[in-house]
């Protein structure tokens, strides 16, 4: 049970308070309501550039980071297809100083030119080492597009191409930031060794006087159902064939989200976990095997993948995939083994309050999905969760004209590592 | 109403005091040591069972880790499967972790659940037995995850700066995938009969460790064992570094190069480890720091570089690591020289210094989350012979330690010439 108390500033600003004495420490996560879907299509990778940015000196304090790093403070960010997540942790003697920096940014930035060029660099570097230059990196940039048609989840978070990003101009961050960048568009929570009573000075102090700015509407266009077969193979230069389905689900909102998350845990979650007992073990056709949900806000995915052995073809494997997601669909899940996903699920959470940014993070997230309250519940709804429920959705879920398959076929023998080495002095 | 003054940074205190909890002792009759951390709080518990490599054989190099992986895939009573469905069925979490010197198992589980799932450890512990059909699952898959791996410059980077400082030791071991096939189930019985005994056995437990949960240890584990026999040998053979320091490994089409540069270095046990620490944060141990501020932020020639410090039992490194763009890879490179001398020449201006004294106590303080980070401090001290003093003299250090004293530990033991320099990708 994560307690908390809530309170909404004049502008529109929403803040949490989680307080929690077992630590020196304070948390300020700040989540703004703007992740990748919420960008034109023809600049993609732009909120996930624009959080760079944000660290490049805001319109009071030219440097954000060594004013935190002095009183002893760390911070990161991260930027998903839905929102944005800003966080730092200090002792919590000094956690003015937190309010002071993100105040100072979510009132305006620098929006300086070098700070741009420079970011727009890092960013070009990020695209290359986790997306081009991995074995597999640029799957969520070829299976994006196939999953989605119409809806801003066909372009991965890092953007469509690298161009997109050189081609960002500073009067484009000056117009993102007014738009996306306000109170009302912004989750505070603060946790840790704090009083709610301070936290409600320090908010009206920094936070106050920040004008309410406008409200984004958001209206995206939504993603028609699927009701063709998908298909894509590339050869590439990986070491091992491998395979992903992925099926157009339900949005995180929806009530079957527990059910769905429920059937992925059965399916893959741990070695008692179906794939991995048949597939991996019992009847070796996969080296790995895995079975997940992306859990987006809008329609989102439930992604089926596996590395082949050498000697297993392609469609052996796809077949081996589809017969395990066909006994959801026919058969009951056995009471025990329902129990075993809840189980896990109900210990996960347990576990999760050991962490006070998790839990800080966790109540942003919740509150803008309508409620924070809603993360003390969530147990309950996982446990209710039948195997009838599961059925049901089973065969909602994975049918052909649902899917999309992509299949990796690794490139024929290449030099090896050997051959490539020179060594000098 | 006086305007807010947003341009002046708010009063900030430094951290003055950090309290480190320290744990219940006990022995079992058989040798085995439990360290107790108890923090009441959440009903869960963590739960390690910790032993010390037993001597590497460059002969059989996989053989330790390949033990420790096997562990959960069967003994005399349960097999893999019902293992797994033990656990799981329990909501609980069971893993095995090797490192360079030690090899572990780890129990994470909500305490009205630690009957049902203690005794499957003490089984895997006492009683595993690498069935030959898990054996080949394991061969296969591990094999496949090392092609895999072999595809990525930072982890051959990494591989081969190991290898090049310390050679064919379990420091610089390099598995090549074929290396697996001389896995036989023989030597894992004897290797995990040698060195999984209560002697070389560290049971530390954090949570809400209430003298139940003790007991309930204490009980399963005092009479775990049979007769013991020989002590396990946990010696190790010499480092045996590189003549070599340049090492080049091209990919023709790389888009970035793996970067490695760096040198064999004290451990945590040298009265220098504390202030190299303080040096390391300065060059590339926090988001500001010099390299980041360079060849990140103002080159933008990378999305990350840091440096960095391990300490072993036997040796210790010093080691800077980044992936940037193939075009600029030399760049980097004089960067990260110009950088390194600069501590050696140059005093750390004071405004700099004291921000990173307070960085490091800070994240000292933010590191203490839960019970559980208390224990994984205490590992630290323990399996390095030392004692808490330890985080007192750490402490002491960042406070006081001076430009003067820190750029003498830069002339002492930062030889950029020296260093050994690991390239994968084009140069």
């Amino acid at each position: 049970m994560v307690k908390f108390n809530r309170f909404t500033l004049d502008n529109g600003l929403r803040v949490i308070v989680h307080e929690d004495n077992t630590t020196p420490m304070a948390v300020l996560n700040i989540l703004y309501d703007v992740g990748a879907r919420d960008e034109d299509p023809g600049q993609t990778g732009f909120a996930h550039l624009f959080e760079h940015l944000m660290f490049g000196g805001s319109v009071n304090i030219p440097n954000y980071d060594g004013p935190l790093q002095r009183v002893g403070g760390e911070n990161n960010a991260f930027t998903s297809n839905d929102i944005t997540n800003y966080y730092i942790t200090l002792p919590s003697a000094n956690l003015e100083t937190a309010f002071w920096l993100e105040s100072d940014r979510m009132l305006s930035l620098a929006f300086s030119e070098k700070s741009l060029e420079v970011q727009r660099n890092v960013v070009i570097e990020e695209f290359k080492q986790r997306y081009l230059n991995q074995p597999y990196g640029d799957v969520w940039l070829k299976l994006r597009p196939m999953v989605y048609k119409k809806h801003p989840y066909r372009w991965a978070t890092i953007g469509k191409t690298i161009k997109h990003i050189e081609d960002a101009k500073i009067e484009d961050v000056k117009a993102f930031f007014k738009k996306h960048y306000n109170p009302q568009n912004a989750i505070m929570v603060v946790g840790g060794d704090v009083k709610t009573d301070d936290i409600k000075a320090m908010a009206e102090k920094w936070f106050g006087p920040i004008p309410a700015g406008d409200k984004y509407i958001r209206n995206l266009p939504q993603e028609p159902a699927q009701n063709d077969e998908r298909r894509e193979t590339v050869t590439a230069k990986v070491p091992l064939n491998d395979v992903y389905i992925a099926f157009q689900m339900e949005g995180r909102l929806d009530d079957s989200y527990y059910a769905v998350e429920l059937m992925s845990d059965i399916l893959s979650r741990g070695n008692s976990s179906r794939l991995y007992r048949s597939l991996v073990k019992d009847k070796p056709l996969f080296s790995e095997v895995h079975a997940y949900i992306t859990g987006s806000l809008d329609t989102g995915m439930f992604v089926l993948e596996g590395k082949p052995l050498e000697g297993v073809s392609i469609e052996q494997a796809e077949q081996a995939l589809w017969q395990e997601v066909e006994k959801l669909k026919t058969e009951d899940v056995p009471a025990d083994e329902l129990t075993k996903v809840k189980n896990k699920t109900e210990s996960t959470l347990v576990f999760s309050e050991m962490s006070l940014l998790d839990k800080a993070m966790n109540l942003a997230f919740y509150e803008l999905m309508g409620n924070a309250g809603n993360f003390n519940h969530e147990s309950e709804r996982f446990l209710a969760v039948t195997a009838q429920q599961i059925k049901e959705h089973a065969n909602l879920i994975f049918r052909k004209e649902n899917s999309s398959t992509l299949v990796y076929l690794a490139q024929a023998v290449e030099a090896s590592e050997a051959e490539l080495t020179e060594i000098e002095n | 109403m006086t305007k807010l003054d947003r341009q002046t940074p708010p009063q900030f205190n430094g951290v003055e005091n950090i309290n480190l909890i320290h744990p219940e002792s006990s022995v079992l009759k058989n040798g085995c040591k439990i360290f107790t951390f108890n923090s009441g709080g959440q009903d869960l518990v963590r739960i390690e069972w910790i032993f010390q490599n037993s001597r590497f054989e460059p002969k059989k190099p996989l053989l330790n880790v390949a033990v420790n992986t096997m562990l959960t895939d069967g003994t005399s009573k349960l097999t893999a499967a019902q293992i797994a469905d033990k656990i799981d069925f329990y909501g609980a979490f069971l893993q095995v972790d090797y490192s360079y010197d030690h090899s572990q198992v780890t129990l994470f589980t909500l305490t009205k659940h630690l009957q049902a799932t203690l005794p499957v450890v003490k089984d895997i512990l006492t009683d595993s037995i690498f069935p030959e059909k898990e054996l080949e699952t394991f061969v296969r898959n591990q094999q496949q995850k090392l092609q895999v791996s072999l595809q990525k410059n930072d982890f051959v980077a990494r591989r081969e700066f190991n290898k090049a400082l310390y050679g064919e030791t379990i420091y610089g071991l390099a598995a090549q995938p074929e290396d697996f096939q001389s896995l036989k189930r023989e030597d894992l019985l004897t290797n995990f009969k040698q060195m999984y005994q209560p002697g070389n056995c560290n049971i530390i437990i954090a949570g809400k460790a209430d003298p139940q949960i003790l007991e309930a240890v204490t009980a399963t584990f005092e009479g775990a064992w049979g007769e013991v026999t020989t002590p396990a040998d946990t010696t190790q053979p010499d480092l045996q570094p590189s003549a070599q320091r340049f090492i080049y490994i091209e990919k023709a089409g790389a888009l970035q190069s793996a970067i490695r540069i760096g040198t064999p270095l004290i451990n945590r046990t040298h009265p220098d480890f504390p202030g190299m620490q303080v040096l390391n944060t300065v060059l590339g141990g926090y988001f500001g720091s010099r390299l980041m501020a360079n060849i990140r932020e103002d080159k933008g020639y990378t999305y990350g570089i840091g440096s960095g410090m391990s300490s072993f039992k036997q040796t210790g490194s010093f080691f800077i690591a980044s992936e940037v763009g193939a075009d600029v890879c030399k760049a980097a490179v004089s960067e990260i020289e110009k950088e390194v001398t600069l501590l050696k020449t140059d005093l750390i201006p004071e405004e700099e210094l004291s921000l990173v004294r307070n960085f490091m106590l800070g994240s000292l303080l933010g590191s203490l989350e839960n019970v559980m980070s208390h224990a994984d401090k205490f590992k630290n001290l323990y399996f390095a012979g030392l004692d808490y003093d330890y985080y007192e003299r750490y402490t002491q250090t960042v406070k006081n330690i001076t430009a003067e004293e820190l750029k003498a530990l830069a002339n002492k033991y930062l030889n950029f010439d020296n260093f050994y320099k690991v390239i994968v990708g084009k140069y």
